[in-house]
């Protein structure tokens, strides 16, 4: 294991995801590899010596190559309109990881499997959906991501493309804001009702990853505690008290 | 709204001073003697340092900061930690 | 790590052009007001409240909210400075001053600690609190301080880094031997006057 330090690693791709997320791949010398799920803490220094930090969630799953991180733009953000807007190909990032061997998921640890993602809180969980597809695995999974709209979702066409290849992978949207004409899904905040419809039974003991928001993680635990899953099969990761998902 | 976090957020930090992935490290409240890994404690977190306390009783279990070069890590609020060197992939 | 890298293009949300002489040094110019907290923010019915003073004094004096709010009052505004660099000019702030609180006690003491619902703690030699330079504040801009910046009352000492503002205040234990509070004992400026860049336990 070992002592982390800060480290410089390169971007060596960068791509839009939505209007306000943008997913960057970095090169990472000596990286020692990572699970889906783990995050990395960004540095960002000015010419004048000023600092600020923030976490940001491993999109890639550990099967592929270097880092990549997906960010969403913050109105009032101070990192991340800087890593959505500004840094591009050959700029130096300084980070730190991967952290985190809690909020984990490896297909070895099986299921069934409930996801559910509040807006960018879908990052770490799309790494473990990447690494589950990287393994073939078909350990029984059911994902709920809340977004604003349509245009919002994150990952939209490829998530579309893992819900179509028969592996046990079941997606489903609520969209909180504006749903497009024609819309049959959820169209609300998640809800201990929705909760109840979607996930699997207490005795099927699921392991539950909840990604988001706090306020959005917080309803989502306490609900499926409501409903009777054992909390210490729940495992959630704040992102802090952000926007609404 | 609270600046309240995942135990995840102080993993970083934690794991410049403790050379283990420390969010899986199961700790005891002195306040309630609830063990807990890491990972599922409350982090209360800003630009002077991470507080982290108990989610069943609100105490305080670690403290850390970090200036001009030196670390202050608090732990009176822990009892005692329970640190599984073994890489596992299976939850503890 | 890393020895004079930095980030191409990044100024973070500091402006340009608006240092002046009301920025200590290292200071940037905030226009919100950032909330920082090291835990749940506790929600103390006015009905229970109650501010004391205690330790080394003749008699321990004790206010509940309608006789704090019956204490001779006063408005002040004045410029706030976070060691995380943030400062904030013209606050505006109403509340008793420390003077009249402390006048009416007997002490022989010679440093303060204020304590805090949810257990927060921070240390003042008395000389660095009287005279003009404290109060406890149940007002900002006007409106009833509200939970999140310290509501229902916290200390204000706006000369000094505002980690030396207790949120939450309930009461000073006056003690004549200084002890280190919550961030003076973790690495922070025992002094902490902004001026001086009293950062850190050493600076």
């Amino acid at each position: 294991m070992g002592r982390l330090s800060w480290q410089l690693g390169e971007v060596v791709a960068a791509q839009k995801e939505t209007a306000r997320a943008s997913s960057v791949r970095l090169a990472v010398p000596n990286w020692p590899g990572h699970r889906a799920g783990q995050h990395v803490d960004v540095r960002l220094t000015a010419e004048d010596g000023y600092q600020a930090e923030r976490s940001y969630s491993i999109a890639s799953p550990p099967e592929e190559p270097g880092v990549t991180l997906t960010i969403e733009r913050l109105d009032d953000g101070e990192v991340s309109p800087y890593l959505v807007d500004e840094l591009r190909v050959g700029d130096k990032l300084e980070l730190r990881g991967p952290i985190g061997g809690y909020f984990v998921w490896e297909a070895s640890m099986g299921g069934p499997l409930l996801l559910v993602a509040g807006g960018s809180g879908m990052v770490p969980l799309m790494a473990m959906l990447r690494h589950r597809a990287a393994v073939g695995s078909v350990v029984p999974t059911r994902l709920l991501y809340s977004s604003r709209s349509e245009a919002d979702v994150i990952y939209h066409d490829e998530l579309a493309r893992l819900g179509k290849r028969n592996t046990q992978l079941e997606v489903v949207y609520t969209l909180t804001r504006v749903s497009p004409p024609g819309w049959t899904g959820y169209h609300r905040r998640v809800d201990t009702e929705m909760l109840q419809e979607v996930t699997w039974l207490p005795e099927q003991r699921p392991l539950i990853f909840i990604c988001g928001p706090t306020p959005f993680v917080e309803t989502a635990a306490a609900s499926l505690v409501a409903l009777g899953h054992d909390p210490v099969r729940i495992k959630t990761e704040r992102f802090g008290p952000t926007g609404e998902a | 709204m609270e600046n309240k976090l995942d135990g995840n957020a102080v993993g970083g930090i934690l794991q410049e001073i403790f050379p283990f992935e420390m969010t899986r490290v199961q700790a005891t409240c002195k306040g309630c003697g609830t063990t807990d890994a890491i990972g599922a404690l409350a982090v209360y977190m800003h630009g002077m340092g991470a507080v982290v306390r108990c989610p069943s009783c609100d105490q305080v279990l670690i403290r850390v900061a970090q200036s001009k070069g030196r670390y202050w890590l608090d732990m009176q609020g822990v009892r005692v930690l329970q640190i599984n060197t073994g890489e596992t992939a299976l939850p503890d | 790590m890393s020895q004079g890298f930095f980030s191409r293009g990044f100024r973070g949300r500091r402006q340009t052009g608006e240092e002046s002489a009301r920025l200590p040094p290292g200071q940037y110019l905030e226009h919100g007001f950032p909330v920082l907290s090291a835990g749940p923010t506790p929600h103390t019915a006015l009905s229970t409240w109650d501010f004391s003073i205690q330790g080394q004094v003749d008699q321990p004096k004790r206010w509940s909210w309608d006789e704090f709010q019956t204490l001779p009052r006063e408005t002040v505004t004045k410029d706030i400075h976070c060691v995380t660099k943030w400062s904030k000019l013209d606050t505006h702030w109403a509340g008793v001053s420390l003077d009249t609180l402390l006048g009416q006690v007997q002490y022989t003491a010679s440093y303060m600690i204020a304590f805090c619902d949810g257990g927060y703690t921070t240390n003042l030699p008395l000389q660095e609190v009287l005279g003009g330079l404290a109060w406890v504040v149940d007002t900002y801009d006007d409106q009833p301080l509200p939970p999140q910046h310290g509501g229902p009352v916290r200390l204000l000492v706006p000369h000094l880094y505002f980690w030396k503002s207790a949120k939450w205040v309930r009461g000073l234990r006056l003690v004549e031997k200084d002890e280190p509070g919550f961030w003076e004992s973790l690495g922070y400026h025992n002094h902490g006057d902004p001026w001086k860049e009293e950062r850190y336990w050493g600076d």
